[in-house]
């Protein structure tokens, strides 16, 4: 036990304690804790385990910056895994547990790794993946890595909302530098949004104090908190900006309380980063025993959380900013003395031996003593200021250069970067009076900046030698020690971005935010160049880890992807229609409860016998109209359409430029100057943009307009033998002969009030009538067809049904029967290549060497023996070659035909067309069957059914 | 990424699409040779820097002539490619 809570001061609430568990044991915080502070108060020294080593360690820091602290949270019965302590406000009833450890951070079982530790180099993973087996390693390796445990049953609700904002400015972190570039930019009348990712403003000064303008620093910041309000902007705490992009844009994580967090995509004209700096570590030896501590971080848990957290406490320190803290732990009653390194140390009421550096901290579970100066010093916590490193996350990530600047033993911001400016402690500014005025500056702030009393910050760093004694830690989550770095040199990682990713330097979740300048110095020393020389690695969003939740959005489940929905979906559901996605439509698949196949095969054999009703409203439907149309529709398709006859309809395939089959579908001639282009359902999208750019590029867009009507109208089919029967019976007031309506042509009328149109195409080879009207009239028009259905042994049809119908038929699906190389001629369809001379979207491709080539992969029909499984979609088709098998194509559509009573298949074949009446092998997972090639059309070659009926009898 | 309509402003990257580089398409096809055909499908310029491109921007579905930088994704100048 070593640290405790004071009985007065603190930003926590006495009055509100709050119970929780760590690693099963029972503790009292306060609110206004974080986990981090409430386990100080409670004497717990031992948060967690290392990643690889498995050594005990304690709290280091008291923000995003620790690496020690990550724990797995249980609230309300659902754990969220990996959350730091040092950040997560306490809560009443949570249990807490370490990761990394079992059973618990205290009594960890797999602590005896760290006694093999000489086993586990630098590169231990890269070597272990290579000798002598990395099978042998991996389940032990992969039970040990990795830090909380995923909750299964924890799936939080996709209620994160994202937000877009604009603003003059972005002020990121309301300390000092951050306050005042927010005042000069609201006084000056610009917007400005100021975020902070603690709940409160005012950074250091929250716990250093300090006097602004003559006033304490909080009548300033409420100033700054109103101006920013006055001009249109806004202040936002608990708020991390994570990331900036292209343009700017910076990605900012809300926590809110009672809310679910939200996403914030700012768009700023200025960013002004002011965001701080991180104390780093000394790099001495045993500096990762439990009870080592960052200085400033032991300020914050004092002022913040009435927290001291020891009682006799050692301070070593490199530089002046470590005795404003010591003084603070003394005042508070602690026995404080310091060890500084330099030679010139400040005046201070404390002990204080100048020119030492610690050379052992004792304690194995906790600090018990350090060895300074060539004596030993009882203590029961070390606290550590190696210097301050700015947090210039945001502007590396935008591309910056840093230099080293010697004057505060810092890397800093070196040239300005477009439309970011750094401001403060993030760019080396390190005294208060300092930072206001960068900030004011980088604020816009005319006239004298904010006013506070001059400081002093010095610094001389330590950089211990490579081959120093002892086991000095530079990486505490990522356990790399000064040996590890100077390893990795000796075997020749000598740039830094090896350097981190042969030591995993810096990998770990806190992306190395107190250990990167240790570890350039170390790598610097190893290599005998200077920190500058070295450079850092790449920084990357995000700054600090951001739940994906918040990332996600509420774009998931359904709304990652939104299906298009028909207008009868209810409709086909109360009538038992199992719902599948089809081309980014949910449409009905088969309707009924019972086996798929069964159904399927019902649905199709009874299509085939009587009559069966089809949804087909997701088919594309989209308008080109204007005198120019016919040029259009001509150039953007592959058959010519500028010919055919109003009321008349065409079927035809649109192709890449490339020649390649795009889609395929009919066109309608509504008048001479409206054409209706239908084509596939997942189309739609596509078809209507490409009509809509051509339209743009070569045409004159006021002689022609594209309109996508596709979500405007309903489409039911009818199709079968009794299918004109059927309409008949329906009373639409159109007439139906087949003089009058015959295959490929359509006619009007009106239903329930509205447009109707009667289309006789077929996708499944029997007589077909195509009912179009307004969604808003399709439940009419469905619940008249249904009641009619049972009179003529009709019956509903779902997609799986049609897929086996059309097969039947040889007609393509584009997409599933065509891979991205088919050409029309490669489907049989030759006439426009050889006779349009005019331009078409693709033409000069057909005639490219590639287009004649004779073992072009060609649609044919696959037959095997009726008694046979229908053969495997995606097997195949193969042919001796040498030791092995060549493949020839390949099977794209496959059923079983309740109509032929036995299985059809289609494929792609090379030089398909010439090898009718061939029997190849085809090859699937290891079976080879054989199969007949055979023409596309398996049912009714002569295609007298699309006429057929008893009514025409 | 931040991309700008003539008609609707600065709007965000996701309701663009990109079209690819402005290109003469050959023709008549009986008088393009292979080679210049091949070119005009395949051969793009794709420079670091300053690049011309084709979006739509599928809100308002008009077709825009960018001038793009490449490598840090500004853009210089975006125009309508209808004429006024
Ligand atoms: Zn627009």
């Amino acid at each position: 036990m070593s640290g405790f809570r004071l009985p007065t001061g603190g930003a926590i609430d006495r009055g509100r304690p709050l119970a929780f568990t760590f690693d099963g044991a029972p503790y009292l915080g306060a609110a206004g804790d974080s986990i981090a502070s409430a386990l100080l108060a409670n004497g717990v020294r031992i948060v967690g385990r290392s990643f690889k080593h498995h050594r005990p360690r304690g709290v280091w820091g008291a923000w995003t910056e620790d690496p020690n602290a990550i724990v797995d949270v249980t609230r309300g019965g659902l754990t969220t895994p990996n959350l730091r302590a040092a950040v997560e406000s306490l809560e009443n009833d949570l249990a807490v547990r370490s990761v990394n450890a079992w059973p618990s951070a205290a009594d960890d079982r797999s602590a005896v790794i760290d006694s093999f530790a000489r086993f586990m180099p630098s590169g231990f993973y890269y070597k272990t993946f290579v000798w002598p087996r990395w099978e042998t390693f991996e389940p032990m390796v992969r039970a040990m890595a990795g830090l909380g445990r995923l909750d299964p049953r924890n799936r939080p609700p996709a209620d994160n909302p994202h937000v877009n904002a604009h603003c003059d400015m972005l002020v990121v972190g309301a300390g000092a530098a951050g306050l005042a570039a927010a005042n000069a930019a609201a006084r000056a009348g610009r917007t400005v949004i100021l975020v902070d990712d603690h709940a409160d403003i005012g950074g250091q000064l929250a716990h250093r104090g300090g006097t602004i303008d003559g006033g304490d620093w909080r009548a300033f910041a409420d100033g700054v908190r109103a101006a920013v309000v006055a001009a249109g902007g806004r202040v936002m705490t608990s708020t991390t900006a994570f990331g900036v992009y292209d343009g700017n844009l910076v990605c900012a994580w809300e926590r809110r309380a009672q809310l679910p967090d939200a996403l914030w995509r700012i768009w700023p004209k200025r960013i002004v980063a002011a965001a701080g700096a991180i104390e780093r570590p000394l790099v001495v030896p045993d500096n990762d025993r439990p009870g080592v501590m960052s200085a400033d971080a032991a300020l914050v848990y004092l002022r913040r959380h009435a927290v001291l957290v020891g009682r006799r406490i050692a301070v070593a320190t490199n530089n002046d900013s470590a005795y404003a803290a010591a003084e603070a732990l003394a005042e508070a009653g602690a026995a404080v003395e310091i060890f500084d390194s330099r030679a010139d140390v400040p005046a201070t009421t404390l002990k204080v031996t100048p020119s030492v550096v610690v050379e052992a901290v004792e304690g194995r579970s906790g600090v018990t003593a350090v060895k300074a100066g060539g004596r030993t010093h009882a203590a029961d916590v070390l606290l550590l200021s190696g210097g301050w490193t700015p947090t210039v996350h945001l502007f590396m990530q935008a591309r910056g250069k840093l230099r080293w600047d010697e004057r505060v033993a810092a890397l800093v911001p070196a040239a300005a970067i477009e439309g970011l400016r750094v401001a403060g402690a993030a760019n080396g500014a390190f005294t208060l009076d300092a930072a206001l005025r960068e900030g004011h500056a980088a604020g816009g702030g005319e006239g004298p900046a904010p006013n506070a009393p001059p400081g002093l910050y010095r610094v001389t760093p330590v950089w211990p030698a490579p081959d120093a004694p002892g086991r000095r830690w530079i990486d505490f989550q990522s356990d790399v020690t000064l040996k590890d770095v100077a390893l990795a040199a000796r075997e020749g990682y000598a740039s830094v971005e090896h350097l981190k990713r042969y030591t995993t330097l810096g990998m770990a979740t806190d992306q190395g935010k107190t250990s990167s300048v240790n570890g350039l110095a170390a790598l610097a020393a190893v290599a005998g160049r200077g920190i500058e020389e070295i450079g850092t690695t790449t920084y990357r969003p995000p700054f600090t880890p951001v739940p994906m939740t918040v990332v996600g959005g509420r774009r998931r489940g359904q709304l990652m992807n939104p299906l298009k929905r028909l207008p009868l979906e209810a409709d086909h559901r109360a009538d038992g229609a199992q719902m599948r996605e089809y081309g980014g439509w949910l449409r009905p698949a088969w309707y009924g409860p019972d086996d798929s196949d069964l159904a399927i095969q019902r649905e199709a054999k009874r299509a085939r016998e009587t009559v069966a009703l089809f949804d087909g409203s997701s088919l594309g439907k989209i308008e080109v109209i204007g005198p120019d149309a016919d040029k259009l529709v001509d150039f953007h398709s592959y058959n010519r359409l500028s010919t055919l006859g109003v009321g008349k309809i065409r079927y035809g395939f649109m192709l890449s430029e490339a020649g390649t089959v795009f889609d395929d579908g009919v066109t309608l001639r509504l008048a001479p100057d409206r054409f209706l282009v239908s084509c596939s359902s997942g189309h739609a999208d596509a078809v209507a943009m490409r009509l809509e750019v051509w339209r743009q590029d070569r045409f004159d867009p006021r002689r022609v307009v594209v309109h996508d009507a596709t979500a405007h109208w309903a489409t039911l089919t009818l199709s079968g033998p009794r299918a004109r029967d059927l309409v008949a019976a329906l009373d639409l007031g159109v007439a139906l002969d087949d003089a009058a309506l015959p295959h490929m042509a359509f006619a009007t009328g009106r239903f329930a009030g509205a447009p109707l149109r009667v289309a006789r195409v077929s996708f499944t080879g029997d007589r077909s009538y195509e009912m179009s009207v307004p969604a808003s009239r399709a439940r009419s028009l469905r619940e008249r067809i249904v009641a009619a259905l049972p009179a003529f042994g009709g019956g509903l049809m779902g997609s799986e049904a049609l897929m086996i119908l059309r097969a039947e038929k040889g007609y393509v699906v584009v997409g599933k029967d065509t891979d991205g190389a088919t050409m029309p001629h490669d489907l049989g369809v030759l006439g426009p290549r050889a006779q349009r001379k005019d331009e078409y979207i693709g033409k000069r491709s057909l005639f490219l060497p590639a287009a004649e080539d004779p073992d072009r992969k060609q649609l044919v029909g696959l037959a095997v023996e009726p008694g046979e499984q229908p053969l495997p979609t995606g097997a195949h088709v193969v042919e001796d070659a040498g030791q092995g098998r060549r493949s020839l194509g390949y099977v794209t559509s496959s059923y079983r035909s309740p109509t032929l009573e036995r299985p059809i298949a289609l494929g792609l074949v090379a030089g398909g067309a010439a090898r009718i009446g061939q029997t190849l092998a085809v090859y699937h997972l290891g079976a080879v069957r054989r199969a007949r090639i055979v023409s596309p059309v398996a049912f009714d070659p002569e295609g007298g059914r699309l006429h057929g009926g008893r009514a025409d009898a | 990424m931040l991309l700008f309509c003539p008609f609707c402003g600065p709007r965000d990257e996701t309701e663009f699409h990109y079209l690819g580089e402005p290109k003469a398409r050959p023709e008549p096809a009986a008088e393009v040779t292979d080679a210049a055909w091949a070119e005009y499908l395949y051969v793009n310029a794709n420079p670091r820097g300053e690049a011309r491109e084709i979006w739509l921007h599928r809100t308002c579905m008009d077709v825009l002539v960018m001038t793009r930088d490449t490598a840090t994704n500004a853009t210089l100048s975006v125009e309508s490619s209808r004429p006024a």
